[in-house]
């Protein structure tokens, strides 16, 4: 059995218990073996690269000495957190001079960054080690009326010359994955675009904008959800609806749901174990087409 | 530079002070094609922004200008530009660079300060409420495992992340 260490992040286990829980029963599932550490913090993601970027990456590689030490390679379900712990991880691997510097702060913690373990989003967990076929495999539910504009998130790939997660340009990871759960992955356009989610609480108004134009892109190409990967476009997608609502006087009613949420019910698990009441925007239209 | 005082600053330190930053190494490879405003979803949605001209101005030496405006907090960090910058310019990671530098002068935007304490005092950006904390059984999800907060302190008066902070004199 595969195992993990599970990076869980804040935004998730503090608004997001859907995600984890639809990650956590699909993963189980298909034969991965999730670790919970003790002492994981947050990863330091751009809120916190915009103070100070040493600390930031001081931070990202104690956490991957957590998992050093346990000897296990990370799994992330937030794709902020993916990035921020991946760069680190490359970066301190590559450059000697970094990672000494870096050592020399983890010191005062009592740790040392080696550079011998890896950090993976989840959708490269079940690329790489559960792999398409048994994906397929062991789908119950087909989800093959279910029309999906895929929305990887920014984080997962780019900078791609650190991340190394998909091509940057002509992603195709995500659209695969939908694909073996039978569901259709629409294009649609600017699908590469921001959700503008790291504005809000800054520039409101410029995020909303900027949330918008994905939801009527996604929209229009006739999408009956948008599928994410991060908690925080999540919830630029899905409470920003609320706040279109409000501010535009528009309505869209576009289910927003993690792709671990789809992956899950067309494994069978039942949509009342999923705490789907987190969604603001329903997801009852989806479910009816998942017979 | 014995005994006497510096020099008024040139165009060239600004550029230079960035250069050494982490993260600002690249601004001075930016020869202004604008590949950079047109690849940005902010700059095509509001006229508060646009990368291209924040690194002229960072270039042109307007420290103050760059360091105390608005501009530099529009980024949404999406690294678009980035990827296609035909300099390899890390602009993305310029802004850090610059962000991190208008802190340090004590520009610090509200909602960053309350990320920096919830940071420091939970070792989590966002708090995690009691309701939730209690209905993670209820819902088949394990207890959360206790954050490291107190290695990260220690981390924090290393880097002088917590001094960095309390400069302004908005905390105890
Ligand atoms: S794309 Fe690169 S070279 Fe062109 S203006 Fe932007 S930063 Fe400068
Ligand atoms: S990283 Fe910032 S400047 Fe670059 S495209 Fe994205 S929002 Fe615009």
């Amino acid at each position: 059995m595969t195992s993990y260490a599970l990076f869980l992040g804040c935004t998730i286990p503090a608004r997001q218990p859907h995600y984890e829980l639809s990650a956590r029963k699909a993963l189980t599932k298909l034969g991965i073996e999730l670790v919970d550490l003790e002492n994981m913090t947050c990863c330091a993601p751009p809120p916190l690269q915009s103070i100070d970027l040493e600390t930031s990456l001081a931070i990202a590689a104690y956490n991957i000495c957590l998992a050093e030490e346990a000897d296990l390679n990370i799994v992330t379900l937030c794709t902020g957190c993916f990035e921020s712990l991946a760069i680190a991880n490359h970066l301190l691997k590559e450059k000697p001079e970094l990672k000494a510097k870096v050592n020399k702060i983890l010191a005062n913690a009592g740790k040392e960054f080696k550079g011998n373990k890896e950090v993976r989003h989840f959708l490269q967990v079940l690329m790489n080690d559960v792999g398409v076929n048994r994906i397929k495999m062991d789908v119950v539910k087909p989800l093959d009326k279910l029309k999906v504009a895929a929305f990887s998130g920014c984080h997962l790939i780019r900078p791609s010359e650190l991340l190394h997660f998909d091509d940057p340009e002509r992603p195709r990871i995500f659209d695969t994955l939908i694909e073996a759960l039978g569901a259709k992955s629409i294009p649609y356009k600017n699908k590469l675009r921001c959700c503008g989610g790291l504005l809000r609480g800054y520039a409101d108004d410029v995020a909303l904008a900027i949330a918008r134009d994905k939801i009527i892109n996604a929209h229009n190409a006739g999408a009956d959800c948008i599928s994410t990967l991060c908690p925080f476009c999540f919830l630029t997608l899905d409470l920003g609806q609320m706040l279109i609502k409000t501010t535009y006087k528009e309505e869209y009613n576009m289910p927003i749901i993690h792709y671990a949420e789809l992956l899950s019910l067309s494994l069978g698990v039942d949509p009342k174990e999923l705490a789907l009441e987190f969604h603001k925007v329903k997801t009852d239209t989806v479910l009816e087409k998942i017979s | 530079m014995t005994e006497e005082k510096l020099e008024k600053p040139t165009i060239e330190d600004f550029s230079r002070e960035i250069t050494r930053m982490l993260g600002g190494e690249t601004i001075t490879y930016c020869y202004q094609c604008g590949t950079c405003a047109s690849s940005c979803p902010v700059a095509k949605t509001t006229d508060r922004y646009n990368p291209r001209q924040i690194i002229r101005m960072a270039l042109l030496g307007q420290r103050y200008e760059v360091l105390n405006g608005d501009s530099i907090w529009l980024c949404a960090s999406c690294y678009n530009c980035q990827e296609r910058c035909p300099q390899k310019v890390e602009i993305a990671d310029v802004i850090y660079a610059l962000r991190n530098m208008a802190i340090r002068e004590g520009n610090i935007p509200a909602l960053y300060a309350e990320f920096a304490n919830g940071l420091m005092s939970e070792g989590r950006l966002a708090p995690i409420s009691k309701f939730l904390e209690k209905k993670r059984s209820d819902y088949g999800l394990p207890p959360l495992k206790p954050t490291g907060v107190e290695a990260l302190k220690k981390i924090f008066s290393a880097t002088g992340f917590d001094k960095i902070f309390f400069k302004k004199g908005e905390q105890p």
